[in-house]
């Protein structure tokens, strides 16, 4: 590393030396790095834009617009709380059955329970999720999933219809299988991410432990999992930034509600299903303003979220080498 | 003898045995989970889709509601997204190519460099309706060539910014695997820094850049969000690009709540369609690397 960096160095002054293409070289070095900056830029550029359009809504609501479960279109009165309860609550559910099944998977394409042959393809098979468009999940979420939960829906408020959780009847698109449907998408996102962190783990450690008497299992839940504990971390944590921004197979199974509900069964809304459903016919400056102030609270809860997740990779991971 | 036989062969206590067995389900269990949702979408769309794909739905546009027995399709929606993932392409890979060949060759690991790599995995994980927010401020707000309002054009732009970190990324990745001494070998021949990084660096390193810009092109083939409120949808073929424009994803989206049979049929084959391009980029994708 240090050799190659130093003969780069010597290319470097070699070629500005060099004669008659010096300024090509240097100009070309500059051109480069104005398009670099530009990419930087890009990002800023992005959120003061947004913030620009966001402003006659953060100027009429102010922080009450997070607080608030208003949202009248005709009355020009907006509030943002619905649709982050949605967000938050969705997204919660979703990393309820993603977690475990994700890990559980990363272990199964990681470890040797299976022969390498069916190890590969299987988490070829799972990342293979990953790639389906999400209004292709979303359309098979109306014809399949919904159908498929109902009963389940309608027993589990019949059993348990006295937690508010439970507490109302379904019509079939739910805060529920919203949730289960963001865990199908971001499953690939955890257990890809589990899988590298747990494959990146030294064998040596894993023959040791077994050598001294443990079992396959208990290796992997006393040596492997608290190893990559902090890259698993950071897994769950980017599915979450997917989950949190995660618009079209959401819209189309969360059934569009106003209204806060406690009850999962009951339809719900996010912000990216609302952002959806009112942009394209949004008319009012006011009205479009309350959708981008909703946009840019969006926009920072992903970029805090996924800052950590890089953040808790970065200073908590691997160091084995 | 018997007495050290037993010893070497003693079984686990059975709290042990339980424990191994017990967690041998639950994995499988959970992978099964998580193949079955895969495989009950895959079969759902070939199962519902495929027997309404026909060669009209390439050729026809989509009738009108409720109307049957008149050829319907979605070829309109096929060029749309066509058009606006190539005009996506031709703006953010040469732009990413540039600033990926700044990163392996230039900036490395200065703190300009560091900046760039950090905000292009921040763009990466900005959800993609943020990005057709951004496209709607910047684009369908404002007035270009006369025009105010939807377009192929601002559709294109928010798939550009969502296709561009994807570019970067595996642009400077393939860069920085082209050997150091192939820079050295042509430095020495007396290239200059613009003819080693395009005839030495990036053309060995092309396939693996192609395989990047196919990823980022599939990736962007299935987005809804960021073309919903910005290209919108239209019924008629593509004439201007500064017009309303459809594709196939928000046709399925718009098709998929619609109460006429017809439509919902066209829904599914037009995500066989949109599945099997999508894939088939994929899939050429690892050819490619897999070749060389």
């Amino acid at each position: 590393m240090n050799s190659s960096k130093a003969q780069s160095e010597v290319l470097k002054s070699e070629s500005i030396v060099g004669g008659d293409t010096a300024w090509l070289d240097l100009s070309f070095a500059w051109f480069l790095q104005i398009i670099a900056l530009a990419a930087i830029a890009l990002l800023f550029w992005m959120g003061s834009v947004i913030f620009k359009q966001a402003f006659p809504a953060i100027n009429t609501f102010g922080a009450a617009f997070l607080t608030s479960q208003d949202w009248d279109v005709n009355q020009l009165q907006f509030g943002a709380l619905t649709y982050l309860y949605g967000t938050v609550v969705s997204s919660a559910i979703a990393l309820l059955f993603a977690v475990p099944i994700g890990i559980f998977v990363a272990i199964v394409t990681s470890e040797k329970l299976l022969p390498a042959w069916v190890r590969s393809p299987l988490g070829f098979l799972v990342e293979l999720i990953a790639s389906i468009p999400s209004v292709i999940v979303g359309l098979w979420g109306i014809f399949v999933l919904i159908p498929i939960l109902k009963p389940i829906q309608l027993w589990l408020h019949n059993q348990f219809g006295w937690i508010p959780l439970f507490s109302t009847e379904t019509f079939g698109p739910s805060m529920l299988v919203a949730g289960v449907i963001l865990a199908i998408m971001i499953l690939p996102t955890i257990a890809a991410i589990s899988r590298d962190v747990m494959a990146s783990f030294p064998s040596d450690l894993r023959t040791a432990s077994m050598s001294l008497g443990a079992t396959r299992w208990e290796m992997i839940c006393t040596v492997l999992l608290p190893a990559s504990l902090s890259g698993i971390a950071g897994a769950v944590i980017l599915g979450l930034g997917r989950a949190l921004g995660e618009t079209m197979a959401v819209t189309m199974v969360i059934g569009n509600s106003d209204l806060i509900s406690a009850s999962l069964l009951d339809s719900g809304n996010t912000i990216p299903a609302i952002l959806a459903n009112q942009f394209p016919e949004a008319l009012d400056e006011l009205h479009i303003g309350a959708l981008m102030y909703l946009s840019l609270i969006l926009f920072a809860l992903t970029l805090a979220v996924n800052v950590l997740a890089m953040f808790i990779v970065k200073i908590f991971g691997f160091k084995h080498q | 003898m018997t007495l050290f036989d037993r010893q070497l062969t003693k079984p686990l206590p059975l709290g042990r045995t339980l424990f191994s067995y017990g967690m041998n389900a639950i994995a499988a269990l959970s992978t099964a989970l998580a193949l079955l949702a895969l495989l009950s979408i895959l079969f759902e769309i070939f199962r519902q889709g495929l027997p309404g794909l026909k060669w009209e739905v390439f050729t026809s546009l989509p009738a009108p509601a409720g109307e049957t027995g008149v050829p319907s399709g979605f070829g309109n929606a096929i060029q749309g997204t066509v058009l606006m993932v190539a005009i996506a392409a031709l703006l953010s890979v040469p732009f990413g190519i540039l600033t990926a060949i700044y990163l392996s060759e230039v900036g490395k690991t200065s703190a300009t460099a560091t900046i760039v790599r950090f905000v292009m995995s921040i763009l990466s994980a900005v959800p993609s309706i943020v990005v057709g927010v951004f496209a709607y401020a910047v684009i369908v707000l404002a007035t270009l060539f006369n025009y105010k309002g939807f377009s192929a054009l601002a559709g294109a732009f928010a798939l550009a910014v969502i296709m561009l970190p994807i570019v970067v990324l595996s642009t400077e990745e393939a860069l920085k695997l082209v050997p150091q001494q192939q820079r050295f070998a042509s430095a020495a021949l007396g290239a200059n820094s613009i003819q080693t990084t395009f005839k030495v660096v990036l053309a060995s390193a092309l396939p693996s850049i192609t395989t990047g810009v196919l990823l980022a092109i599939a990736r962007v083939s299935g987005e809804t969000a960021p073309l919903l409120f910005t290209a919108l949808f239209s019924q008629s073929w593509i004439e201007n690009i500064l017009n309303p424009t459809p594709s196939l994803s928000v046709m399925i989206y718009n098709y998929s709540g619609s109460p006429f049979p017809e439509q919902i049929q066209l829904a599914w084959t037009a995500s066989v369609v949109l599945l099997g391009m999508v894939l088939l980029t994929n899939l050429l994708s690892r050819l490619i690397t897999r070749k060389r």
